[in-house]
């Protein structure tokens, strides 16, 4: 059975003056994968990452999200993915459930469904006793984990997660993870970048972008076997020492 | 003349950030504080470095009192904030001569001290700090630190939000100054790191969890543990979650880290529980526990 593609990318390029952030890369991600990215701090991770979600025009190549152009339907992209960045944003002086009203409405969604969406996620998240309080007063760990639901309210095909974990407790860190596995099952896509090298042995398929390119892409299994080492962290370093 | 704290309380308003802290940093000590998020960390630096007032108890730094002598601790400490703090609109050559100026110093006094670092960002010694990389300013933030050759250096959370590769270059600068007799209070949220310490401190909440060598805090870890996997994540976790014997189940990597309620099991029992509820691939075999392992055990 071979899954959809719901990122396409060829080729894609953006040029900041001489200087190619993000130099023709080309991948392609499936349906209910959970696709990590990763790269050092300035490889260009973010500057592709903007493209994607479209708010960032290409300098040449193409892209297809969610089945949608990133030069001209940029919309329709935004519309049909769901984006948590490691900065949190959402309102702190709204409560718990204002945000997710909040939010819901912002996606379109009905009064009815955010009723329905909102009991739900309560729920789910066990925040039923402090679903009345004030964002800014929870734990960063709750807030996260608050970040991601409201991040597929809308029920997105493809959620981006831009370094969510960082400075996140150990355990929260995995009940984390353990969303991100329930989202993927249920079908949505999962683009995830991150600085845990535990984490990227979570993904599918990984990879790993040094100056602007993708210099390797595969399960972590196939990226260790290929390296011939014994962790994802080995890879990275093995990697990113090359091109010094 | 490290760092010695002493039952140590900080409240804001109602928030208890941290309660009855006490711990010695050794001279010449590479000290961790590993915790996450919100576990107290920085109010702790910010006592040490005399920038907060500690509600009870007493700490001293370099052998000077936090309260009393805080004009001396400032003069013989380095502190690197969380939050890059230096002036954005100097170029990186005029924040080094600005706080070599301000602590009655030169830069070429303590050149040997911060030598190693900063030929790494001299080729940009003209360009503001603000238009830095990530990696560049934090090697910036530390020569700035060292500048005055401090007898204790207090870094908070430094390599947060840095990729693994500048991280390991940042541990090992770390240790060639120990090496030059400055004692080193540290903080991470990463507990790879916390192995890279003499000794650590483990923080949550505002209290302290453990405190040891990082080999001896591991070996305290009362179970053992078990590395398994399957061919499913997720259903691997879930199905786990469901073992009647199960202690607890973590993601590690690739594989989980399982422990059970029962002192000594039979992994074939386990094999065919997992299998018999549909998975493939099993493997099972008994793995070291690592910080990350005793941190969840205790902060349970």
């Amino acid at each position: 059975m071979k899954k959809e593609n719901v990122i396409v990318a060829e080729a894609l390029t953006k040029a900041f003056g001489d200087f190619k952030a993000v130099n023709a890369i080309s991948f392609e991600v499936k349906k209910g994968e959970i696709f990590g990215f990763l790269g050092a701090n300035g490889a260009g991770k973010t500057t592709a990452m903007k493209m994607l979600i479209g708010i960032s025009k290409p300098s040449s190549g193409n892209a297809k999200v969610a089945g949608f152009d990133v030069y001209n339907q940029t919309e329709s992209i935004k519309k049909n993915i769901g984006y948590m960045s490691q900065k949190f944003t959402l309102y702190d002086d709204l409560t718990v459930k204002e945000n997710i009203t909040f939010f819901g409405g912002i996606y379109g969604l009905s009064r009815a469904k955010i009723r329905e969406k909102r009991a739900q996620l309560v729920s789910e998240l066990g925040l039923e006793g402090i679903s009345n309080k004030l964002v800014g007063s929870l734990p960063l760990g709750w807030k996260q984990k608050l970040s991601f639901s409201v991040s597929l309210l809308h029920e997105p095909k493809i959620v981006f997660l831009d370094e969510p974990t960082g400075g996140v407790d150990p355990i929260t860190r995995r009940q984390f993870w353990e969303m991100i596995y329930k989202a993927a099952d249920q079908g949505t896509t999962i683009f995830v970048t991150t600085h845990y090298m535990d984490e990227a042995e979570y993904c599918e398929r990984v990879s790993i972008v040094v100056e602007g390119r993708i210099e390797a892409l595969d399960t972590p299994k196939k990226l260790k076997e290929q390296f011939k080492v014994d962790s994802m962290n080995d890879v990275f370093l093995k990697l990113a020492r090359n091109i010094e | 003349m490290g760092i010695r704290l002493s039952n140590i309380s900080k409240s804001y308003k109602k928030v208890k950030a941290v309660q009855n802290i006490s711990f010695n940093v050794q001279p010449g000590e590479l000290f961790g504080l590993i915790g996450p998020d919100g576990a107290g960390k920085t109010t702790i630096f910010r006592i040490l470095t005399t920038l907060l007032f500690p509600d009870e108890g007493s700490a001293s730094v370099a052998g000077f009192d936090v309260v009393r002598d805080y004009k001396a601790i400032r003069k013989s400490v380095g502190y690197m904030p969380g939050r890059f703090s230096l002036y954005q609109d100097l170029t990186v050559e005029e924040n080094l001569t600005f706080f070599a100026t301000i602590f009655g110093t030169t830069i070429e006094e303590n050149y040997d001290l911060i030598e190693d670092i900063y030929v790494q960002i001299e080729p940009f010694k003209d360009r503001r700090a603000g238009k830095l990389s990530g990696g560049m300013k934090q090697k910036l933030a530390l020569s700035c630190a060292l500048i005055h050759k401090p007898k204790v250096l207090f870094l908070d959370e430094p390599t947060t939000g840095v990729d693994p590769v500048s991280r390991k270059e940042f541990w090992e600068m770390l240790k060639r100054l120990q090496k030059k007799e400055i004692t080193i209070l540290v903080s991470t949220p990463y507990m790879d790191e916390a192995a890279l310490c003499d000794r650590i401190a483990l923080i949550q909440d505002g209290e302290i969890l453990e405190i040891d060598a990082p080999e001896a805090i591991v070996k305290k870890f009362p179970k053992t543990i078990y590395n398994v996997g399957a061919n499913n994540m997720y259903k691997l976790i879930q199905t786990l979650q469901n073992y009647e014997h199960l202690y607890s189940v973590f993601p590690f990597g690739e594989f989980v880290h399982y422990t059970d309620k029962r002192d000594s099991i039979e992994t074939a029992d386990l094999k065919l529980y997992l299998e018999n509820e549909g998975l493939t691939d099993i493997s099972i075999g008994v793995t070291q526990p690592n910080i990350e392992d005793v941190f969840m055990e205790l902060a349970k």
